[in-house]
């Protein structure tokens, strides 16, 4: 079943044309990757799916469901998580408040029960205090639950927002840009943890990255985007060897 | 039950400070006038904590505290007049209308303006200040009662201090659970990034309204207490200076601190009052010389307030177990 699928979407600002009649798929459990030089439109893309911007053409669709030009607070609900390339953690929070909101913002309690302090709320707060730190466990900041998140560093801001973006439960994780900042041997450490959380959450996943090592180990499909298009779209050997890619990112005279 | 049990700590140290307040209210070591100041302390503290909500955990820059107070206490005002209402049990319920009144009229005017951020919401928290105290100013036109600038007279004294010092505590407590809980915890997501609390499925627009609300709420049950410790309101109390009062007293405590907001409140009320008392009377104006420079120095020790976002573990407000 196809988990996403964008086709024919656009969105312009004034003339310039972010993302131009852009059509690809991600089948459940797929994880894809979507590549292309600086101002391609990736994180555009992410926008468009989820509702932060309107897109000026096209359908976004989620298992089926037509989900364009969605309220931004909803994709999550519907089982949309996404992390953000520059960082947007709740950086005065603790670690392990940032997240417990996605799961706490699940529960059905109310402000009487909050201020009485009922018995579903207790339940509920300690659920959710325990299920948010097997995740910080897993992405090891379990010995940094009660530091401010905005004291972190760099690295393990990145995995927190990984684990926040767990903790909504979603079906389908967008990720931007995890490898931004990062040395390589961070970047080994996110691979393996990428991977396994797709595995162990069964997720679907799809991508946007820079580093050419990552995205290429971990995608089963690559979307390449230039100026807003879509350029090749094939699996990691195959792009590898597509001349148009190579063109858009070593320039014509390597061919 | 686990309200009262959560809330032992505070409880204990509470019903500690009222016995000693009681027994320097009874020993005629504390006149008339340092009563009066004790109690409007503990009401400033209240008005002040609702911005606390509303400005330092939900990060939404209002500058219109003092109307919310004032619609409080004018309420409550008018609600003894009209019931002739003179002991503590029937104005319980008075107080409590008052609040929710002042609740209401936040309820409502923040569906225009809580769209607004950081300086337009203060602009537009302003006007709405201003245009309360006109219509203060005004209101014997309206209801002969009110006073208008003449000023609101006859209000009985029914706010003792087992009546304030009780209520303050109980509103300490349940703000307290408020602030942690899942809702406390939205609202300071909202205060760090508004992009990303809506990304994770906080209603931004529920809970921005839902912070004001309550905060006006606090504020219109201090308003209630004040009129009936003062008993004269005049629309002037509840100017725009006044809303500086308790801005103030919220960055002097520490935004997002309910402690802070105690310490700060009795802090700056006793300072203001002593001053009064400590300065000889010719060298009284200069409180407002003395006043900013500390103010300023304040900001350079701690640029977070005193108690920045922490809690006492003393008065046992840190998140309930």
């Amino acid at each position: 079943m196809k988990a996403l699928e964008c086709i024919g979407l656009k969105k312009s600002f004034g003339v310039v044309a972010a993302v131009d009649d852009l059509s690809f798929s991600v089948e459940e459990r797929e994880a894809v990757g979507i590549i292309g030089p600086n101002g391609a439109g990736k994180t555009t893309v992410f926008n468009l799916i989820t509702g932060l911007y309107r897109p000026s053409g096209g359908q976004v669709r989620f298992f089926g469901e037509d989900i364009t030009a969605i309220d931004p607070a909803r994709p999550v609900t519907l089982g949309i998580a996404r992390t953000f390339q520059n960082l947007r953690l709740f950086k005065s929070l603790t670690v392990l408040d940032n997240v417990m909101v996605p799961i706490l913002v699940r529960e059905g309690y109310g402000p009487a029960g909050a201020i009485l302090l009922s018995r579903r709320h207790v339940d509920a707060e300690r659920n959710a205090r325990q299920r948010a730190m097997e995740l910080l466990g897993l992405f090891r900041l379990a010995g940094k639950a009660h530091l401010p998140a905005g004291s972190l560093p760099y690295g393990e801001q990145r995995r927190l927002e990984l684990s926040r973006a767990l903790a909504a439960a979603p079906r389908l994780l967008l990720i931007d840009e995890p490898g931004a900042g990062m040395n390589p041997r961070e970047i080994q450490g996110l691979l393996s943890d990428i991977r396994e959380i797709k595995e162990n959450f069964g997720l679907t996943i799809l991508i946007i990255e820079h580093q050419m090592g990552l995205v290429m180990r971990l995608s089963d499909r690559l979307v390449v985007m230039d100026f807003g298009r879509k350029i090749a779209e094939g699996t990691p050997g195959e792009i590898k060897k597509d001349p148009d890619v190579i063109r858009a990112y070593l320039g014509a005279s390597a061919c | 039950m686990t309200f009262f049990k959560s809330a032992r700590r505070l409880l204990l140290v509470s019903a500690v400070v009222y016995l000693l307040l009681k027994a320097l209210f009874l020993s005629g070591f504390a006149t008339e006038y340092i009563q009066q100041i004790i109690l409007y302390a503990f009401i400033v503290i209240m008005g002040a904590l609702g911005l606390n909500v509303i400005y330092g955990y939900t990060g939404q820059f209002s500058l219109g505290q003092a109307a919310f107070y004032g619609i409080g206490a004018y309420t409550s005002a008018y609600l003894t007049h009209v019931f002739a209402i003179e002991s503590v049990l029937p104005f319980l319920p008075v107080l409590l209308v008052s609040g929710l009144f002042s609740a209401l009229i936040g309820y409502l005017i923040g569906f225009p303006i809580l769209r607004l951020r950081d300086d337009f919401l203060a602009i537009a928290t302003l006007g709405f200040g201003i245009f309360v105290r006109s219509f203060l100013d005004n209101s014997d036109r309206l209801i002969d009662a009110l006073g208008g600038a003449r000023g609101f007279v006859g209000i009985p004294r029914i706010a003792n201090l087992e009546l304030v010092f009780a209520v303050m505590v109980f509103l300490v407590l349940v703000t307290r659970n408020l602030i942690f809980s899942r809702y406390g915890l939205f609202w300071q997501c909202i205060k760090d990034d508004e992009l990303a609390s809506s990304s994770f499925g906080i209603n931004i627009g529920r809970m921005k309204s839902m912070a004001f609300t309550y905060g006006c709420f606090l504020a219109g049950v201090a308003g209630g207490l004040y009129a009936h410790l003062y008993t004269f309101l005049h629309p002037s109390n509840f100017d725009f200076l006044k809303s500086i009062d308790f801005l103030i007293i919220v960055i002097v405590g520490g935004m997002g601190s309910i402690t802070g907001t105690i310490f700060a409140g009795l802090v700056w009320v006793g300072f203001i009052e002593g001053l009064r008392i400590v300065l000889p009377s010719g060298l009284l104006e200069y409180r407002w010389v003395f006043i900013p420079i500390l103010l300023i120095a304040l900001m350079f020790w701690r640029p977070y307030g005193l108690m920045a976002q922490r809690e006492s573990k003393l008065l046992g407000i840190g998140k309930s177990p």
